[in-house]
């Protein structure tokens, strides 16, 4: 039984009625002659943005602070992007990640006891212009698929539409907006183990135990050509070309599989372009980087990196000691969406496009200035290896230790500034994709968790587990944002649409279900 | 505490002998050399039980090595396709599903209404007291009255249960017809795994356990992990020394 409180006294109202008509004083608690620092921003590179400046220690807060340096970079109002800002206590090594509400505090906290015209150095990391809602509901439940989802992923285009591989040997796409199916893709006599949409949102494809890959038009249901037969043994993965290496008016398209080989077809002919051969056993992820490289995590406990053109070895990276489960890059989500962002205008041309593609995926690599494509490896030995080719060869940046259990996924946020990793150790981390750094232990789950995905402005993630449950996590805090109850069993596969409106995720209970806020 | 776990109380209070393990091991070593003088000088019955017992142990051993023998054998195995549709990233690995597939099972079958209060053995017969208690007439006081009860079936009395004084005590629950675990077996799956009893629904004449079946990792929808299942009694424990159940799906 709730217990109830008495009704205030007549004191209380009285009290009460007086203190919300009159005005409160409150220039005390905005004391103004706190005194001012320093401030010199650098971007995340260490360079100097502006000069330094004198910023009052009452004024300072992190919004304030934002809206300064956008000021000071001479931007419109319009134009204005939010900064998050990490600090650098002066005279240490010691960076601080979170902006607090009082800075002298935090100053006097670390030592600093005169900060007063002390220079601070303070590095801001631009945020994404948009947020994205956590979700909160269960939007749709939608029954079709007969067996367990295994594969899901939202259309690059927009999130009304949502593509499923299942174990009934069909992919379905779904109109997420009504919650109704749209069309069933047949011609598969294995398991659907996954789907993939091309970055330009024309073409999906499905790879299968039947050992073919097969792509579809996404608008009429239809196949597209005839399937690609080769691999001897099931396909695993697969990866689209980026949009802005498309030659020839084609598609290329990088297939996984169990027998050790990856392909390269060309989707307009059906054509095989390349067999990289040289894993001794199943290749279980592959992905196409955005400067023609293509990268393959194998069982064998080798990373190779090959060259897409020619279809020859560039880099072998031995350095796992069990198998590789998966391969992120820091530019996945420019790649996978292609031309398309929040801004939602499209290029008219074809040149527009290829323009608008290639420098969204420089902005993603970019790193001091110069375009070089980082990649992370998830393995079965408890750790991650974080790499950059283009400058230190096979030779790795940083290793990521942390994992109690195996490492089954591993995601760059879409600002690729940060690294998650879902592991069977129940537990999701977060590291720092600049230097490896462990960051974050997001715990919550009881269970292996299998899948997770960013949300894309980079400020949640949503994990996928076992226990039948989807979590919400706030990656800047650690804090579990939402818990998402409702599925049956476990949960094989989840995604988060490229516009960040919804979560569509899949898996043993068949029913394919949507979450928005 | 249980009152016969005196030397693990011990153990915990004063350690072990700084020696202890020292002597564990020369125990162990000088295993072949007792076991050996027991086969050539043991006569007569004794002889025969340690016969049977040795039987027993190499049958054990040379079923381990064969496993292990079929183990180290490399070759072209058939490549099989699991059962079950599962993600790519889940093929090729030796999962232990079994507990996970008992969670689905008895959920499918939970959501049909009509299974959920049937049970794997419909008829239960009751037990009558008579049956049940062996009176106890003990003490020259107490020689007419009779009121002491000496539980004659198994019983499951939690981990904390201490008896009480001998003179208060009216319901005597001997040790050899105590029990803590029960091997519970899936009945469709035929998976059969040793769980702590958590409790009995109605003592004793009622066979319905509840087991604890956390170490399975079965998991509530709400994604916590589940605890206790009821399960159900298909032996005479009583008649043979362990207690069989299968689990309620």
């Amino acid at each position: 039984m709730a217990t109830f409180l008495p009704p205030p006294t007549k004191r209380q109202k009285r009290e009460e009625v007086e203190r919300t008509t009159t005005q409160q004083d409150v220039t005390p608690l905005l004391a103004t002659d706190l005194g001012s620092f320093k401030a010199n921003f650098v971007d995340s590179d260490g360079n100097q943005m502006t000069d330094v400046i004198e910023i009052n220690f009452s004024d300072a807060t992190e919004r304030n602070v934002s809206v300064l340096l956008n000021t000071l970079l001479g931007r419109d109002r319009e134009d204005f992007t939010p900064y998050r800002f990490r600090i650098h206590i002066p005279g240490k090594d010691i960076i601080v990640d979170h902006y607090p509400t009082d800075l002298l505090g935090l100053l006097q906290k670390h030592g600093v006891t005169n900060p007063f015209e002390t220079t601070i150095t303070l590095s801001a990391e631009p945020q994404a212009v948009f947020k994205v809602q956590a979700v909160s509901r269960m939007a749709h439940r939608i029954p079709g698929h007969g067996q367990p989802i295994l594969a899901c992923q939202f259309s690059p285009v927009s999130s009304s539409r949502l593509a499923t591989g299942s174990g009934d040997n069909t992919a379905r796409i779904w109109d997420t907006d009504t919650g109704t199916p749209k069309h069933t893709l047949k011609g598969h006599t294995g398991w659907v183990l996954g789907v993939s949409w091309s970055p330009d949102g024309e073409r999906l494809a499905t790879c299968s135990m039947d050992k073919t890959v097969r792509i579809w038009d996404p608008e009429t249901g239809k196949p597209f050509g005839s399937d690609l037969k080769g691999h001897a043994k099931w396909v695993l993965a697969m990866a689209w070309e980026p949009y802005h290496l498309w030659r020839d008016d084609t598609a290329r398209l990088a297939s996984a599989s169990k027998d050790g080989t990856c392909r390269i077809w060309v989707v307009n002919t059906g054509r095989t372009e390349h067999v990289l051969s040289g894993h001794k056993s199943s290749v279980s992820c592959v992905r196409w980087g955005g400067n023609g490289h293509i990268y393959t995590g194998s069982h064998d406990k080798s990373v190779r990196v090959w060259d897409a053109v020619k279809g020859t070895l560039v880099h072998s990276m031995t350095t796992h000691a069990h198998w590789v489960n998966h391969i992120a890059l820091s530019s996945d989500h420019a790649l996978r969406t292609g031309y398309f962002d929040h801004t939602k205008d499209v290029p008219g041309t074809e040149e527009g496009k290829r323009e608008k593609a290639r420098e969204r995926f420089e902005n993603a690599a970019k790193i001091n200035g110069k375009v070089c494509e980082r990649f992370v490896t998830a393995s079965d030995d408890f750790t991650m290896y974080l790499w950059d080719p283009t400058n230190n060869g096979t030779k790795p940046v940083a290793r990521l230790l942390g994992h109690q259990n195996k490492v089954n996924q591993v995601q760059f946020s879409p600002d690729g500034t940060l690294i998650a990793s879902a592991g069977w150790d129940n537990s999701t981390k977060i590291w720092n994709a600049r230097d490896g750094k462990f960051l974050k232990s997001l715990r919550g789950h009881v269970a292996p968790v299998y899948q997770c995905a960013w949300s894309a402005d980079s400020r949640l993630l949503v994990t996928g587990s076992k226990d039948c449950t989807l979590k919400v996590w706030n990656a800047r805090t650690g804090n579990l944002a939402m818990d998402l109850p409702g599925h049956e069993d476990e949960v094989y596969a989840v995604d988060w649409a490229a516009d960040g409106k919804m979560v569509g995720s899949g898996g043993k209970d068949k029913a394919v279900r949507t979450w928005r806020n | 505490m249980p009152q016969n776990e005196y030397i693990e109380r011990h153990t915990k209070l004063h350690g072990k002998r700084l020696d202890t393990e020292e002597r564990a091991r020369k125990k162990a070593a000088r295993e072949g050399h007792k076991q050996s003088e027991n086969a050539q000088n043991l006569r007569g019955l004794r002889a025969k039980l340690y016969a049977k017992e040795r039987h027993a142990q190499k049958i054990q051993m040379r079923k381990a090595i064969k496993q292990h023998e079929e183990r180290n054998v490399k070759g072209a195995a058939e490549e099989k396709e699991p059962a079950n549709p599962i993600p790519a990233y889940l093929l090729d690995r030796a999962n232990p599903t079994n507990a996970k597939a008992l969670s689905s099972q008895i959920k499918n079958k939970r959501a049909e209404k009509a299974a959920r209060f049937s049970v794997p053995i419909p008829k239960v017969k009751g037990i009558s007291e008579e049956e049940l208690f062996k009176v106890v007439k003990t003490g020259k006081k107490m020689h007419k009255k009779g009121w002491k009860r000496v539980v004659t079936k198994p019983t499951f009395v939690g981990p904390d249960f201490t008896r009480r004084p001998v003179k208060y005590e009216r319901f005597i629950r001997p040790m050899g017809l105590r029990y803590k675990k029960a091997n519970v077996t899936h009945p469709t799956l035929n998976v059969t795994v040793q769980l702590p009893i958590l409790g009995v629904k109605k003592n004793p004449s009622n066979p319905l356990i509840e087991v604890n079946v956390s170490d399975l990792g079965i998991v509530t929808a709400s994604g916590k992990i589940a605890w206790g299942r009821y399960a159900q009694i298909t032996n005479n424990p009583e008649n043979d020394g362990c207690l069989n159940a299968v689990l309620l799906v």
